[in-house]
């Protein structure tokens, strides 16, 4: 550019080609960018490759049998997941029916007019924050504050209701209940946001037809609004979903690491994340094969959850798109 | 949609009573959908309360105490040593949050004019996309697997391999905020530019950049917040230090894995100090996450 201005200067005219120098500086720069796009590529394939790489011994030695055994024993290597799989898939669940409904109040609160827009922006504040948290630190909140709160209720449940498998056990601690309370707080701004874009993508005029066909509020929102943002909060609980499957720190905290298969919502269950942040700092060579494979399972669990709710959001954007 | 029918006009009969009446049915059941929803809103709200509740009366004591300066600063304390803080913490956790930013930040940004700037449309451009966005999904922990395998089995724990790990998790948020920051460059700017002669390059450094930069910097912002806050990555990569640091290439201490650590003692004292490392954590993420609001908001 200098080059450009000083021609102007001294033959009075404003134009000139680019010189060689800004040619080179330009194709350089573009392939720098290039090569730091292509780098995201390389990197999802190198993080397959290295964790899978790793877990290849592990894999021969255990092969399928690893997803379907219950035991792990280090000192005989004897090595499965079924407990870890079952209680990721159990606690995401349990989270996601708390955290969906909760997520999808808050959006239709947010986005249906139910709060002056000010305030809105004070509790879209306040749940934005509640994403920023970090997972450790409800962890400890987890451990000194919900875990003695649900104490009594998980007691009284258990003496009163206990041949109902939900209640079959005694809170005695860490647990299932606390672990998926703690991990649907943590879902809810995910899936509240992502529901407030579905909501938001709907034309205005959409709910001005319904109310102005005599609609009450809640009318309008249940047969017009959900069903016209479905796909989009189908996005948010899958994507949602995809978040609880892979939280590790609050659940590490607050499960229990126990190596059990219960449907009760007071036993200590365990989790493939919070498996693989409680025994990799101190495994030796051959759990940390063991870890790896399960930590290869993890990733094919969150990869197809996530793919799949990437795709509905992408549909999602494309209707509304479309429509314009 | 589909079950309400716009199609059968009904202006040619005598106008029927539009109006609606308080006890209807219909109004009842709105009312009492909406006394719902608020008190849903007001619940969800309840454990972000309780958690500042919590962070202030546990750990605020100790921060805004007498002794701040022995927490701040002094070495974490042994079985039933009293006393004690969580500086080489703090320190550890903003050097590894400073290397995955100087790694993850130019990347990040370089990948995003690509995507937004120079070949939106290109296989590349939607793939990287397509993998950034799977990878903000993507479980934290994985991102510390990985750099065991790739670094740590080969250089053994340190502050490098926690930065890296932090960096791969970084790296996604920063790409997806700066390319969308970056799309919003008005056309009709880059075409006056174009339009002057300049090369893709000049249109990049002297129009999109600086136009987008307030979009760009937020995203890094939240990054950084998002950063300082994991812990599952740092767990088998840092590892964790009793220790100031003093090279990049030993186990080093930070907040989130203290607070790991700390939360399951049975000291009070430690527990009390879990408590202060949290209200601290929490004050770097927010201090960044407000520093995020500042610079995202519109200069016109």
């Amino acid at each position: 550019m200098a080059k450009l201005f000083k021609a102007a200067e001294t033959a009075g005219s404003v134009s000139g080609p680019p010189g060689a120098a800004e040619y080179l500086n330009d194709r350089v720069f573009r392939g720098v960018a290039w090569t730091s796009a292509f780098l995201i590529i390389a990197l999802t394939a190198y993080i397959l490759w290295e964790i899978g790489r790793e877990a290849v011994p592990a894999m021969q030695q255990h092969g399928l049998g690893f997803l379907t055994g219950t035991t792990w024993n280090v000192s005989k290597e004897e090595f499965g997941v079924l407990p870890e799989i079952l209680g990721t898939l159990y606690s995401s669940l349990l989270a996601l029916i708390v955290g969906g409904v909760f997520g999808i109040a808050i959006a239709i609160f947010l986005t249906q007019d139910f709060l002056h827009h000010r305030l809105a922006t004070v509790f879209r504040t306040i749940v934005e924050m509640l994403a920023a948290i970090p997972s450790v630190v409800f962890g400890l909140w987890g451990i000194y504050v919900v875990i003695p709160l649900l104490k009594p209720a998980a007691e009284w449940l258990h003496g009163h209701l206990g041949w109902f498998p939900l209640f079959g056990t005694d809170l005695s601690g860490p647990g299932m209940g606390p672990a998926a309370l703690v991990l649907a707080i943590m879902i809810l701004p995910t899936v509240a946001a992502i529901s407030v874009d579905a909501f938001r993508r709907i034309p205005y005029k959409v709910k001005e037809a319904a109310y102005g066909m005599g609609t009450t509020r809640w009318e309008a929102i249940l047969k017009v609004m959900l069903p016209t943002a479905s796909s989009g909060i189908l996005a948010a609980l899958v994507l949602g979903f995809g978040r609880a499957l892979g939280e590790t720190m609050a659940l590490a905290m607050l499960i229990g690491n126990a190596n059990q298969i219960s449907l009760s919502l007071f036993s200590p269950a365990n989790t493939l994340a919070s498996l693989l942040a409680s025994n990799f700092p101190e495994a030796g060579q051959i759990e940390v094969q063991a870890l790896m494979y399960a930590a290869l399972v993890l990733l094919a669990i969150t990869f197809v959850v996530n793919v799949a709710g990437l795709a509905v959001q992408q549909y999602t954007i494309r209707k509304f798109e479309g429509k314009k | 949609m589909s079950d309400i029918d716009v199609t059968t006009g009904v202006a040619a009969r005598p106008v029927p009573q539009l109006g609606r009446k308080v006890l209807e049915v219909r109004a009842l059941k709105s009312g009492f959908l909406t006394a719902l929803t608020w008190i849903a809103a007001l619940l969800a709200s309840v454990p972000l309360f309780s958690v500042i509740y919590m962070l202030l009366a546990q750990g605020g004591t100790r921060l805004f105490g007498a002794d701040f300066v022995e927490v701040l600063t002094g070495l974490p304390p042994a079985g039933f040593e009293m006393g004690g803080g969580i500086g080489p913490a703090i320190v550890g956790t903003l050097v590894m949050v400073a290397i995955a930013a100087a790694i993850s930040i130019p990347l990040g940004i370089l990948a995003a004019i690509y995507l937004g700037v120079l070949e939106p449309k290109s296989h590349i451009a939607t793939t990287s996309r397509f993998l950034a966005k799977v990878l903000t999904g993507f479980p934290s922990i994985l991102a510390g697997v990985f750099v065991y395998a790739v670094l740590v089995i080969r250089y053994g724990y340190s502050a490098w391999a926690g930065g890296v790990a932090l960096a791969v998790l970084m790296l996604p948020t920063v790409v997806l905020a700066a390319e969308e920051a970056m799309a919003q460059v008005p056309q009709r700017m880059k075409d006056a530019a174009y339009g002057m002669g300049c090369t893709r390059t000049q249109v990049i450094w002297k129009v999109v950049l600086p136009t987008g930069l307030p979009g760009i910097l937020t995203g890094v912002m939240l990054a950084v917040a998002g950063a300082a806050g994991e812990s599952a990555p740092l767990l088998f990569t840092a590892l964790f230090s009793n220790y100031y640091i003093s090279q990049l290439t030993e186990p080093t201490a930070s907040l989130s894995i203290l607070i790991y650590n700390f939360s399951g003692m049975p000291f009070p004292n430690q527990i009390e100090l879990a408590w202060t490392a949290s209200l601290v954590l929490v004050l770097i993420v927010l201090v960044f996450n407000i520093l995020a609001r500042l610079v995202g908001q519109p200069k016109v």
